[in-house]
């Protein structure tokens, strides 16, 4: 479904600032897998979903989403495979419009955008039965201004947005990293029930890793621009966070072992 | 006191004239969240081509088409600046209302052209304020004139065009990961506001029966102005999009009755800039001011 072909990207390159956010890193998503990404601050996790996402160019390397080569395609046009979950609740659902009209604007995500109405009668009960099962009382509250809503609420509209119109690929970053802990595993079991349902392929960030551990079919573990670790199926399943701290400080050379930034249990 | 009374009229007028510029400006400085400052120039440009197209034996109506046009590829202008050569907002209009100052003149040949009344088939004039038809009666004309223009804005930001277009002013990077093309609806914004803006120049220029190039001279403090007035005095009553551009028309038409009881106070006309420019200033302070001394009123959101 993904396949990314040595990818590399600078940033500031030729001043004081450049930074080698990805080197070389190749990577290959099965149809329907979910993986999950962990690694401490700067391990490239974010700069990697927006290379595939096109938030700009990568220096180097080829990007291709279900056989189709993006590499060179602007970031609204690759949109039309992609779902994206932020980490900021205020990034994904525009504040001054309703809730409604949130998900009319996702539900052509990857059509044209003509002169036709921007929302038709018939698509509220589809709003309304998708709101009901997020359990969270917004299905009566279509027109509310999405700003009204609190950050758990918008992070749970924003995941229906982003898979509103199937996507080839769903990109979650961090998603629930600014919410309160009650509220991140209800926006978690969202996340899963609606992956599971459609069967989407699904990268997921994350700082919890016994989140990293639980869900999903494989886990890749980044550092430096590089993917240092990479576990599917069974032997993922026996994964335990101790193994992943000692896999970390093998792979860093046991100088990050007691980051606290960079994973917390 | 009867001296006020009798330029009440010609004040609603201008305002009202004004007021089509003034929702031109909404559209960018509200929807699209961008201070264009193109509007100064395209302002006399819809004025100049009017006026020139009128002097040429065109009617009317072709001349304000013309107008409307010319104001839409000063948008383009500066739309192309902002987006494809990557220019802030800000200077992309400043540089665009610079070149525009000589499109201006030499559209016109000099800085100022007269039109007659007597001798043009106008559709607006500060002589069809009073003793006219109904039907022929400036207030009355450019009332209907804003009423179709409103719905016709109203009917368009609600289509998926117009919605995009919302989306982008909104929260552009959530609108380019729902598919949005975020530089194209810029350029779209752009060009319906300074189309809106030249049409009121071409009314203007009608109205008081001369293109002068530097008739825009600080129409976007105008225009800022009635936004700011319209929500201040209508903001908490008028809640639908297409009140709320009904909103700026009042305020357009509040600023030009508060001008004209300035003047008749006396106060020095050489001022008036100033002032504007001042109260203008004072209005855009104000949320700023309210989160910086009053936060602690301030209800806390956002968070679950």
């Amino acid at each position: 479904m993904l396949e990314v072909r040595s990818i590399s990207k600078t940033f500031n390159p030729g001043t004081v600032n450049e930074k080698r956010a990805l080197k070389g890193l190749s990577l290959t998503l099965a149809d329907g897998d979910f993986v999950t990404v962990i690694g401490g601050n700067g391990a490239g996790k974010s700069t990697l979903l927006n290379a595939i996402a096109g938030t700009w160019q990568v220096d180097e390397g080829q990007i291709m989403i279900d056989g189709k080569d993006v590499t060179k395609l602007s970031e609204h046009k690759r949109a039309a495979f992609l779902g994206r979950v932020f980490q900021d609740p205020m990034n994904g659902t525009a504040a001054t419009m309703g809730i409604e009209e949130n998900l009319a604007l996702a539900l052509r995500r990857g059509h044209r955008r003509t002169l036709k109405p921007g929302i038709v009668n018939s698509e509220r009960k589809l709003y309304r039965d998708l709101l009901a099962k997020l359990n969270l009382g917004l299905e009566n509250r279509l027109t509310s201004k999405v700003g009204l809503l609190s950050g758990g609420q918008r992070q749970a509209l924003t995941l229906l947005m982003a898979t509103l119109e199937k996507p080839k690929l769903l990109l979650l970053d961090e998603h629930t990293a600014a919410l309160d802990p009650k509220t991140a595993a209800k926006v978690l079991e969202t996340t899963e029930s609606i992956v599971n349902k459609d069967h989407l392929t699904t990268l997921m960030i994350t700082h919890n890793m016994r989140d990293a551990i639980q869900i999903g079919n494989r886990l890749i573990m980044m550092n430096d621009g590089q993917i240092i670790y990479d576990v599917s199926g069974e032997e993922k399943k026996k994964l335990t966070v101790e193994d992943l701290l000692r896999k970390f400080a093998e792979a860093s050379g046991g100088k990050f072992a007691n980051d606290r930034m960079m994973l917390t249990k | 006191m009867i001296s006020l009374w009798n330029a009440l009229p010609g004040a609603v007028a201008q305002g009202l004239i004004w007021g089509i510029m003034a929702i031109g400006v909404y559209i960018t400085y509200r929807v699209l969240d961008i201070a264009d400052l193109t509007v100064d120039g395209s302002l006399c440009t819809g004025g100049a081509v009017c006026i020139m197209l009128m002097l040429s034996g065109q009617s009317v109506w072709t001349a304000l088409a013309g107008a409307l046009l010319a104001g839409m590829v000063s948008g383009f202008a500066t739309g192309l600046l902002h987006t494809f050569m990557g220019i802030p907002a800000i200077l992309s209009g400043i540089l665009t209302q610079l070149g525009l100052y000589s499109v201006n003149l030499k559209i016109m040949g000099k800085a100022n052209q007269a039109i007659n009344v007597d001798k043009f088939d106008l559709l607006v004039s500060l002589r069809f304020i009073k003793n006219v038809p109904f039907y022929k009666n400036t207030i009355l004309l450019v009332a209907v004139i804003i009423v179709v223009m409103i719905g016709f804005l109203y009917w368009f930001f609600g289509t998926e065009l117009g919605c995009s277009l919302r989306a982008t002013g909104c929260n552009d990077k959530m609108a380019r990961a729902q598919g949005i093309n975020t530089d194209l609806s810029r350029v779209l914004g752009l060009m319906i506001s300074n189309g809106l803006v030249a049409l009121s120049g071409a009314l203007l220029a009608q109205y008081q029966g001369f293109a002068d190039v530097n008739m825009g001279r600080g129409a976007i403090v105008i225009g800022l102005a009635a936004v700011i007035i319209g929500e201040a005095v209508f903001g908490r009553v008028f809640h639908n999009f297409a009140f709320r551009l009904f909103g700026v028309a009042f305020g357009s038409i509040i600023y030009y009755l508060v001008l004209q009881f300035v003047i008749w106070k006396g106060v020095d006309t050489d001022l008036l800039k100033l002032l504007s420019a001042v109260v203008v200033a004072i209005f855009l302070a104000i949320p700023t001011w309210k989160s910086r001394y009053f936060s602690k009123w301030r209800r806390k959101g956002g968070r679950s």
